[in-house]
């Protein structure tokens, strides 16, 4: 039992953004969630979360539905990271860290000498032990999204969600940071554009398409060139020949032959 | 790895003395306040010493019988010391408003006075006050305290229909401040005459002149209310550093605890606007203060802006009214003053770093 949708859909001013999604991530996997701009990725992420409610069918927590939990008892289990998440505070990050205790708090302070212990430990998982007292604007963007991850690793969670977390971030920050994920032993599900870094890092994709899931399984066997082509309108050649047994996509430039598609 | 766990034990150790440092630190406010409004009370035109503030104290507390001018009681006990009470109230109070506003509004520009309900408040005044609106029943103050909420809903209202994210609100408040002078002024010079005049100013400057103890109960008591929320919710408003949406992935219940501190937030601002007129500033100014000597963490902002606003507004006020003794100067002037430079500043530092 973990988080789980079930069949949900939901209407966003006016049109059907998610519309009829089941999703039941293996527990401890790494899931992620592929498809165009606009295929309903951020906004099943948001259901996910709980921040809104689908117009119909459900999305539970061990079987209960997240409607009918309260938003603290949803942050002990779910965190998230999400785009954008920026602030003008003069925070160090160490303190963003502790943001991540904010649910196993009670108002008058609650278990101060685990609350530092599990910061420094989300701290070190990350690897910005040494920037801990370093303020959050001085950080580069890299850092800063490993500043938001051990954040939600503060929060003890057993499901990350992460919206786009390599965005804007170079080659090398974009692999360390998935890398880290998918070593996490929770279930993470991660909203990703790159399909070559899905193809790396996690053990199910699920394609998303104007809000349907039109694909999902290992990357192995989802990533292929009709798919890609039906999805994203693109040309891509997929080889499984690096011995990894991940596939590998590459893009060739040019129209996309319609005709032999549907052949 | 025996490094690590002997930082760990240094860091417990800092936690286990911390309770004490933060009770030094409330006892020394507690101090400081005290002897700020000691020694406002003293200053003036008519000398008095702190001797004679104490027994004067000590006569009204029923702690004592000791024979003191009947002048310098009147002058103490019905003038210089409600007034000073107010100010500490006041100060306390817009600091707070300050605080919860640039918090959840993530912005750090936003106080009650930026946000237009100051003119808001005044245009209350001069509609309820001067042309009499509602049958006389509200009165200048009712007035000012009924301006300054629809001010504020205006605002609030206009902002999330502009969904400008943090600026949205600023530029809220300077339509609405604009509006909200105009109505004031078109007012003013249709209908009133010049002694009207003189006390619709009352408003916009802000003044503490002819404060008496009900003052004192009313803005005490609303404002230790304010204090009270503010606290418990120190760590809600830590987790609006990122935004709403983080907020709720931290398990904050976002919306009920906007409409809680803005209900607040306004009715604070309300009540000590229709009590002491629009003192600007205090609330912009005071907790970017706090945060520069103690961190960004609400648990240390919030009493300390209490403490700071308080006694900032204590010796403004002692200062504005002795410094052009006879004419007193209307302490949203003082307030002004200060305030406006460190404004200044802030902004010259955002441009900085952007």
């Amino acid at each position: 039992m973990t988080l789980q949708t079930r069949d949900v859909s939901w209407r966003r001013g006016g049109t059907l953004v998610l519309d009829g999604v089941t999703l039941r991530p293996e527990p401890g996997s790494t899931i992620g969630l592929l498809g165009p701009n606009g295929s309903g990725k951020s906004s099943l992420l948001r259901l996910l979360q709980g921040i809104a409610r689908p117009d119909a069918g459900t999305v539970a927590l061990d079987g209960i539905d997240l409607a009918r939990l309260r938003r603290r008892e949803i942050a002990r289990a779910v965190a998230s990271v999400t785009q954008h998440a920026d602030t003008d505070v003069d925070i160090v990050v160490r303190d963003v860290v502790r943001l991540g205790r904010t649910p196993h708090r009670s108002a008058l302070g609650g278990e101060l000498a685990r609350d530092e212990r599990v910061v420094a430990e989300a701290l070190e998982h990350v690897g910005l032990t040494a920037k801990a007292g370093h303020l959050w604007h001085t950080l580069s963007g890299g850092e800063r999204q490993r500043a938001h991850i051990a954040r939600a690793l503060a929060q003890e969670p057993r499901e990350l969600l992460l919206d786009e977390p390599t965005n804007h971030l170079d080659i090398r920050h974009q692999l360390e940071l998935l890398e880290l994920v998918a070593a996490l032993p929770l279930t993470a599900i991660v909203a990703l554009h790159d399909l070559n870094l899905a193809a790396m890092f996690c053990d199910t994709v699920v394609v998303l398409q104007q809000g349907r899931v039109v694909a999902a399984g290992p990357p192995a066997d989802v990533l292929t060139a009709e798919l890609i082509a039906e999805v994203y309108g693109v040309r891509a050649r997929v080889s499984h020949d690096d011995g990894s047994g991940r596939p590998t996509v590459t893009f060739q430039p040019g129209p996309l032959d319609r005709a032999s598609l549907h052949s | 790895m025996v490094a690590r766990e002997q930082g760990l034990a240094q860091q417990g150790q800092a936690l286990s003395t911390k309770p004490l440092a933060a009770a030094g630190l409330t006892l020394g406010g507690i101090v400081l306040l005290a002897v700020s409004v000691g020694v406002a009370v003293t200053l003036g035109p008519a000398d008095v010493s702190l001797v004679n503030v104490r027994d004067i104290l000590l006569n009204h507390l029923g702690f004592a019988e000791i024979p003191v001018r009947i002048s310098e009681d009147a002058i103490v006990w019905q003038e210089r010391l409600p007034r000073a009470l107010v100010a500490a109230a006041c100060g306390s109070g817009l600091g707070l408003c300050g605080a919860i506003l640039q918090s959840l509004l993530r912005n750090p520009l936003a106080d009650p006075f930026v946000l237009g309900v100051s003119s808001g408040a005044s245009t209350g005044a001069v509609l309820f006050g001067m042309l009499g609106l509602g049958g006389g029943v509200l009165g200048l103050s009712g007035g000012a305290f009924l301006g300054a909420l629809v001010a504020f809903g205006l605002v609030l209202l206009l902002a999330r229909f502009a969904s400008g994210g943090t600026s949205g609100v600023i530029l809220a408040g300077v339509a609405s401040t604009q509006l909200f002078s105009a109505l004031t002024s078109l007012v003013m010079f249709a209908f009133a005459d010049s002694d009207e005049a003189r006390g619709v100013m009352f408003w916009l400057l802000g003044s503490l002149e002819g404060m008496r103890w009900d003052d004192v109960v009313l803005s005490t008591v609303v404002v230790t209310i304010g204090a009270i929320v503010c606290i418990a919710s120190a760590r809600t408003l830590d987790a609006f550093a990122f935004g709403e949406d983080v907020a709720a992935s931290l398990g904050i219940a976002v919306a009920r605890t906007r409409v809680l501190l803005l209900v607040l937030t306004a009715l604070l601002t309300a009540t000590l606007v229709s009590i002491a007129g629009a003192i600007g500033f205090v609330g912009l100014v005071l907790p970017h203060a706090a945060r520069l000597l103690f961190g960004q963490r609400h648990a240390r902002v919030i009493p300390a802006t209490i403490v700071l606003g308080a006694v900032f507004m204590v010796w403004v006020d002692a200062v504005s009214r002795v410094a052009f003794a006879p004419t007193p100067l209307p302490v949203g002037v003082g307030t002004a003053l200060v305030g406006v430079p460190v404004f200044v500043l802030l902004l010259l530092r955002r441009r900085g770093r952007a």
